[in-house]
């Protein structure tokens, strides 16, 4: 919980995303993983993105196998684990970021194992107590996520589930129905990272999505430029960016380069 | 002829129907996979049910697995195998002598011909750890003319060579996987991160009896073909002893060949049922793939879409596994199994590398039979069984494959500088 804030984790998503809510604008939603490059350059790397205009955080917990990303993110949380990050290490770095002032949403992104493994009731506890507002689990669909749902409804915390452009009727009405702070829409069948253009059928499947449901749609796979946050601005309530930011963070001047990146991406998801 | 995939949906299995409409296994099971498969999943589910009461689907299927791979396969009385021991009369069942090497090809066959006749999905990708999936999976998209791409770990690429050359002979694409441990687990996810990206005209044709619904039932009624086959072998006095095994054994590594031998044994009540996990170094050194036997590490978890038990550090990070044996060097094992094993239907053992290897050189010398690496585990168990069993019970092993792609791997272990 963010100190004496009577709102619960759904609640301040939900507001920081409406804060941006807009014809052209949208949230931006930066991922970025801990304990990456360094435990410590990923807490200053956040910070900088919370300077740049983040609007809510993404914060990848590390896994062995991460399926359903790409080859930057799998590198990136790898490094991650050799640098010995554990699930309650991800915690305290978010606690950091609370006593440092960081007000912004986290929403934690892990696989189901770690959490599973942790115990589903007490990860969702301790997630709370370190300032976490929600989750994203990418192996975790609404049809295995009861126990989960039931812990975040308790401790009021967003379990925010995903759609694809796969997903049928059927599937669009129970993941919106289920998903709570907002729903995660992949824009491309695949695995995370960064793409050169933005799919054609994106509009359409935004609006498939959004004709269902009031929570907030937001787009992530893909984008990696101010232009394409621009772009998906004009349809969706979010914008989140992964790979194009951990892509800067390897470079020599990782910080600067995350810090001038995200000023971009908001820029372009604010519609400056 | 070949027994009927029908007969296996009319017996009330152990009682209640498992898995469940939402894949479970009791705890076991179910489908933790990113949302964009969810709706490939629900289609394999459909087109599952449909094959099996397809007629002219189990028509097609029953006459290649006869013409094409061979079956029946034989079951072989191992004499001086049972002379040795001086107990049991001791089994085999010969999925050695089936097309291509091992009992891989029964599933591999029977879900490519599912998805090409009922989806008209024409691109394959599979996952390889011993190659003997990898092989299986090639072979039938050549015969099927499908495209095919197999991801194998480096690890195992170098330690299965022939193999690798094998499925780039029948036209493969075989592409090498050098993240995580490069082995078995480390080709799953690119073959998941594939199907994921190309999933409209691309089936995951997944090796074992493991990953989300409705692979583990898929995979085990496929797979029960070798089992129902050596149950009326061993019935039929012509053929085999004229009763029921007393015990029936198989090695376990995702648990394809095991359940396909132990399903149909399920509901015959006098019939042990024991798997044989890869003990690798011995639970001790942390280096082994027995997710039962090593209550530290193996314990309930999630990985490649199913819940089940999982070799796993304290932190949830999936451990790295080993076994002299690629094909059983894996971290979870198929959820019927772990079902199966809380129901107390059927026990779990495992055997170190070096008890699978003296395993693989008994019945080299005893039968004139290579069994491959993975099956002289349940080979490498017997002597051990012994002590549990009376002189006249009857015991069936599960020959999963033979061991011709193991010789290299043999050699540096018995014959070191040679």
């Amino acid at each position: 919980m963010n100190g004496n804030d009577p709102m619960t984790g759904v609640e301040r998503i939900r507001s920081a995303i409406a804060k941006r809510q807009g014809d052209a604008t949208a949230a931006f939603m930066p991922y970025f993983p801990s304990g990456f490059p360094s435990r410590s350059e990923s807490v200053s790397m956040l910070r900088s993105m919370a300077d740049a205009g983040a609007d809510l955080f993404e914060i990848g917990f590390p896994f062995s196998d991460p399926l359903a990303d790409g080859p930057t993110i799998q590198a990136a949380t790898h490094r991650a684990l050799l640098n010995g990050m554990t699930t309650r290490d991800c915690l305290d770095i978010a606690q950091e970021l609370r006593e440092a002032g960081i007000t912004q949403p986290f929403c934690a992104m892990s696989y189901y194992n770690p959490i599973f493994n942790y115990g589903t009731d007490r990860f969702v506890e301790d997630a709370a107590q370190a300032g976490f507002d929600g989750f994203i689990i990418p192996d975790l669909p609404p049809d295995e996520g009861e126990e989960m749902e039931e812990a975040c409804r308790e401790a009021g915390l967003a379990l925010v589930y995903l759609l694809a452009p796969s997903s049928s009727r059927e599937r669009i009405e129970l993941v919106t129905s289920r998903s709570t702070g907002f729903v995660y829409l992949v824009s491309v069948l695949g695995t995370t990272g960064a793409r050169a253009s933005l799919p054609d059928y994106l509009t359409d499947l935004v609006a498939q999505v959004r004709a269902d449901t009031d929570t907030p749609v937001c787009v992530g796979f893909g984008v990696s430029n101010g232009v394409q946050a621009a772009q998906v601005a004009t349809i969706a309530d979010g914008v989140i960016v992964g790979s194009a930011l951990v892509k800067a963070a390897e470079g020599p001047n990782g910080t600067d380069a995350v810090k001038s990146l995200a000023r971009e991406l908001a820029r372009g998801a604010h519609g400056h | 002829m070949v027994d009927s995939m029908q007969a296996i949906f009319s017996a009330d299995d152990y009682g209640v129907h498992y898995p469940d409409s939402r894949g479970k296994f009791g705890p076991y099971g179910g489908k933790y996979v990113p949302e964009t498969l969810i709706p490939a999943l629900e289609e394999l589910e459909e087109i599952h049910a449909t094959a099996m009461q397809d007629a002219g689907f189990q028509d097609e299927l029953n006459s290649l697995l006869e013409t094409y791979v061979g079956r029946p396969t034989p079951l072989t009385h191992a004499r001086r195998l049972t002379e040795h021991f001086g107990g049991p009369e001791i089994y085999l069942k010969r999925e050695d002598l089936a097309h291509t090497g091992a009992h891989k090809i029964n599933n591999a066959l029977g879900q490519a011909l599912m998805v090409k006749r009922i989806l008209g999905k024409n691109r394959v990708v599979a996952e390889t750890g011993a190659g003997q999936h990898g092989v299986a999976v090639a072979t039938v998209c050549a015969l099927l003319d499908m495209e095919c791409v197999v991801y194998m770990g480096s690890v195992d690429m170098a330690r299965q060579a022939p193999n690798v050359f094998r499925m780039r002979l029948l036209g493969a694409d075989v592409r090498e996987v050098s993240s995580g441990s490069q082995t078995l687990k480390d080709a799953i996810n690119e073959a998941i991160r594939d199907w994921v990206t190309n999933v409209p005209d691309t089936h995951y044709l997944l090796g074992s009896a493991l990953g989300p619904h409705p692979f583990p039932v898929m995979v085990r009624n496929l797979q029960s073909v070798i089992g129902r086959e050596a149950r009326r072998q061993m019935l039929d006095p012509s053929v085999g002893p004229g009763q029921l095994p007393d015990v029936v054994v198989a090695c376990v590594g995702g648990g394809s060949n095991a359940i396909g031998m132990f399903y149909p044994f399920v509901m015959d009540p006098g019939v042990r049922l024991l798997g044989v996990e890869a003990g690798g170094r011995g639970i001790e050194s942390q280096k082994h793939a027995a997710r039962f036997a090593d209550p530290k590490m193996g314990r309930l978890g999630v990985l490649h879409g199913t819940r089940s038990y999982v070799l796993q550090d304290e932190d949830g990070q999936i451990a790295l596994t080993h076994s002299i044996s690629a094909g059983l060097d894996y971290a979870s094992v198929g959820p019927e199994h772990a079902l199966l094993r809380d129901r107390e239907r059927a026990e779990y053992f495992y055997c170190t590398d070096e008890q699978a290897l003296a395993g693989f050189e008994l019945l080299c010398r005893q039968e004139g039979i290579i069994p491959a690496l993975e099956s002289a585990h349940a080979v490498g168990w017997l002597p051990e069984l012994m002590s549990d069993v009376s002189s006249d019970d009857v015991v069936l092993v599960s020959l999963s494959g033979r061991g011709d792609k193991d010789l290299d791997t043999v050699m540096a272990e018995l014959a070191p500088g040679a």
